[in-house]
């Protein structure tokens, strides 16, 4: 789960991180009253989206009055914000966080996830920050240090002198960002975070390391223990699929792609995903229907795929194991006759109950395409679609018209 | 004849009471020599009681003592799996196969950190994997036993129904299995790719293996780099995730491009250079190792 940069700033403060004082706010009003109560004579008025890149995007804007600080809160608010993160439509801005502003002496960076190789919590930090730190990661990898704590011991105080002596803070403000960069790790140890980043953190013009930024991604599978965090979950951040198909406890991600896919097991829905790519197809999206699928997890599964207009053709391919073919082909069906299925829909069905299932798709009387491996079934899926597309040559409305008027007249008959 | 397991094995069932628990070990005590296997099942709660005459004790040490088992199962629920873990291990179990699926990543950083300073002897296989299973001998785990063959091709795999579509590849072609092995979806983990081809490195009784994996982390690219240096077989392998996008969770926590690193092309190409033969037509996954055998 994601939450916002203010969300996060908050946190930081009850670990004794320094953060500039800030207000979130969510009307162009209520950010003047903010930089007002701040006082002071710099703001900076900052867009808050689940998204990074917010800076270049124009998402984050200085002000030297509070006339500047309306007409900012005023262009931010309700913009659709476009960074590398948001893809091309951009996430729409709901929030700010009009904050005092800084003053800014060096650009820092802190960062850390659950490093896979080490099983332990990485610290990464560069005297690089700012805005362009991926490509710092990228070409001069020796710049980003990094410390691997131990997870009984804690980041200790003498790696904390250690990474802020390498990322170049003077002696006089050592002691201040070890403690920061302790509290920075306490945080993500204690909320079970799987991604912190500060960036910038800055050494500002009274020696003292602040944190600019904040951005925290929490562990899921442990929000459990944390309900004052997950209160903090933000809907509209959020893709409304995938929120709808959380509800049916289905893995989901929209794709730009045409073909829609519903498959069970990660692992498998990838292949099938990589299948449809290899035949020329593109994936609309990403659907693990799990374990225990039920009629009904597959009509909701349905209507989700079906509610992204992308979707030319659906292809379903279920390995049954402890699932049975057949359950997932009466699913199928069932689903098919609800939502008046108008696309092509292969199915490729494995495993327990094979024949059976088949059998029930094929009785259906519904054009479902069958295929016997998943080459087939991207190859078929792809095929179906171009066979769409090919279809509406000369006056092709017409043609259905007349069609669906014979049809008319054989059902009077 | 194996790896890990055989039907020599004893097993002890952690949660078995539990929804989950109850129907794999019913499931997989009906396959092959399963009724003999399964000895013992564990819940401080029920101890004394039992599951269709499988005998339930307090602890594991207990269940271990009494029936001399050395390998467990679990399915325990999320937040209590990775004490369940703990307990195997402090039992001094040979190995511990973790079913469960939803642990949370910190839960398994402090398991794991503990099992290595106590220098501990128990092997990890997961969480979130769908065990393992020696063919006609003896299934630990959530797997359909029906699609596989006794033979001489070893299976390790990240992800679950992937690596059924492997096996019944095989199947299909007449090639039997020795192993398959489901280590799982997790970004924190027991056994790696590595550990499992080393293991069927030296299984006198396995002539081949494929290998699976997936996006995220850099296990197959480490195990590409061991495979060449020194494993004495031929291994083919599978990515998942060409197409997955940057920074996407795919449902396994593990499977997440972060930082340009991890993609299926990189590990493509890595395993490549290090002599795998690889297919990126995941139906093409059983011809593909029938090629390498001849």
């Amino acid at each position: 789960m994601k939450i916002h940069e203010y969300q996060g700033k908050e946190i930081f403060r009850q670990y004794g991180v320094a953060t500039p004082r800030g207000i979130a706010c969510f009307g162009v009003d209520q950010a003047v009253d903010a930089a007002k109560k701040l006082g002071g004579k710099v703001w900076v008025v900052k867009a808050q989206i689940h998204a990074g890149g917010r800076g270049k995007g124009g998402g984050v804007k200085v002000a030297k009055s509070l006339e500047e600080v309306r007409a900012h809160a005023k262009r931010v608010l309700g913009m659709q914000l476009v960074t590398h993160q948001t893809g091309p439509k951009g996430q729409k801005v709901r929030r700010l966080l009009v904050e005092e502003g800084a003053d800014i002496r060096k650009e820092l960076y802190v960062g850390m996830v659950v490093d896979r190789g080490t099983q332990r919590v990485v610290l990464m930090a560069s005297a690089e920050g700012g805005m362009d730190i991926e490509e710092v990661a990228a070409k001069t990898p020796e710049k980003i240090h990094k410390v691997f704590v131990d997870p009984a011991a804690g980041l200790t105080d003498g790696e904390a002198r250690g990474v802020a002596r390498k990322i170049g803070i003077p002696d006089s403000a050592l002691a201040q960002a070890s403690e920061l960069l302790q509290g920075l790790y306490q945080c993500f140890w204690d909320t079970d975070a799987s991604l912190l980043e500060v960036n910038p953190l800055i050494l500002a013009g009274d020696g003292r390391v602040v944190a600019l930024d904040s951005k925290i991604n929490f562990d899921d599978n442990a929000l459990f223990r944390h309900p004052e965090i997950a209160a903090m979950r933000d809907l509209d951040e959020e893709d409304p699929l995938e929120i709808e198909a959380s509800k049916y406890d289905l893995s989901y991600i929209s794709l730009d792609g045409s073909i829609g896919c519903m498959v069970n097991g990660a692992g498998l829905a990838m292949a099938t995903m990589d299948t449809i790519k290899l035949f020329g197809g593109s994936p609309a999206n990403f659907l693990d229907v799990g374990g225990g699928a039920t009629a009904e997890k597959v009509t909701a599964a349905f209507k989700i795929m079906l509610s992204n207009a992308k979707v030319k053709a659906i292809l379903v391919n279920i390995f049954g194991g402890i699932m049975k073919c057949d359950t997932i082909a009466t699913g199928v069906v069932a689903a098919a006759r609800e939502v008046k299925l108008s696309v092509p829909l292969v199915v490729r069905m494995k495993g327990t109950n094979e024949d059976l299932g088949k059998k029930i798709l094929k009785d259906s009387g519904l054009p479902i395409i069958s295929a016997d491996n998943m080459a087939q079934a991207g190859q078929k899926v792809v095929a179906a679609i171009k066979k769409k597309k090919a279809k509406p040559k000369p006056k092709p409305k017409a043609k259905k018209a007349k069609k669906k008027k014979r049809a008319v007249k054989r059902k009077r008959k | 004849m194996s790896i890990l397991v055989n039907k020599h094995t004893r097993v002890m069932t952690q949660g078995i009471t539990g929804k989950t628990g109850t129907f794999h070990t019913q499931t997989s005590r009906a396959y092959a020599n399963g009724r003999d296997c399964y000895v013992a099942g564990v819940n401080p709660k029920k101890a004394g009681e039992s599951f269709e005459g499988i005998p339930i004790y307090g602890s594991v040490r207990d269940a271990k003592e009494k029936t001399d088992a050395t390998v467990s199962v679990i399915y325990v629920p999320p937040p209590f799996a990775a004490a369940a873990i703990w307990e195997a291990v402090e039992a001094d179990l040979d190995l511990a196969i973790c079913i469960t699926e939803g642990i949370p990543v910190r839960d398994m950083v402090e398991v794991r950190d503990r099992m290595r300073k106590q220098n501990r002897k128990t092997l990890l296989l997961g969480p979130n994997c769908p065990g393992v299973i020696t063919p006609e001998e003896l299934k630990i785990g959530i797997m359909p036993g029906h699609i596989h063959k006794k033979g001489r091709v070893g299976v390790v795999s990240r992800s679950g129904t992937l690596t059924y579509e492997a096996v019944a590849q095989l199947t299909e072609l007449g090639i039997g299995q020795s192993s398959a092995v489901g280590i799982g979806g997790d970004p924190v983990n027991g056994l790696k790719h590595v550990d499992v081809l080393k293991l069927f490195n030296d299984d006198r009784d396995t002539d081949a293996v494929i290998m699976i994996g997936e996006i995220g982390g850099s296990d197959e690219e480490t195990a590409a780099h061991w495979v060449k240096q020194n494993m004495k077989k031929p291994v083919v392998g599978f990515i998942a995730g060409v197409t997955a996008p940057p920074g996407k969770r795919m449902g396994h926590a593990g499977a997440i491009i972060s930082g340009g690193k991890g993609t299926a092309q990189e590990k493509l190409a890595v395993m490549e250079a290090c002599g795998i033969k690889v297919t990126r037509n995941p139906a093409e996954m059983g011809r593909l190792l029938r090629s390498a055998l001849k």
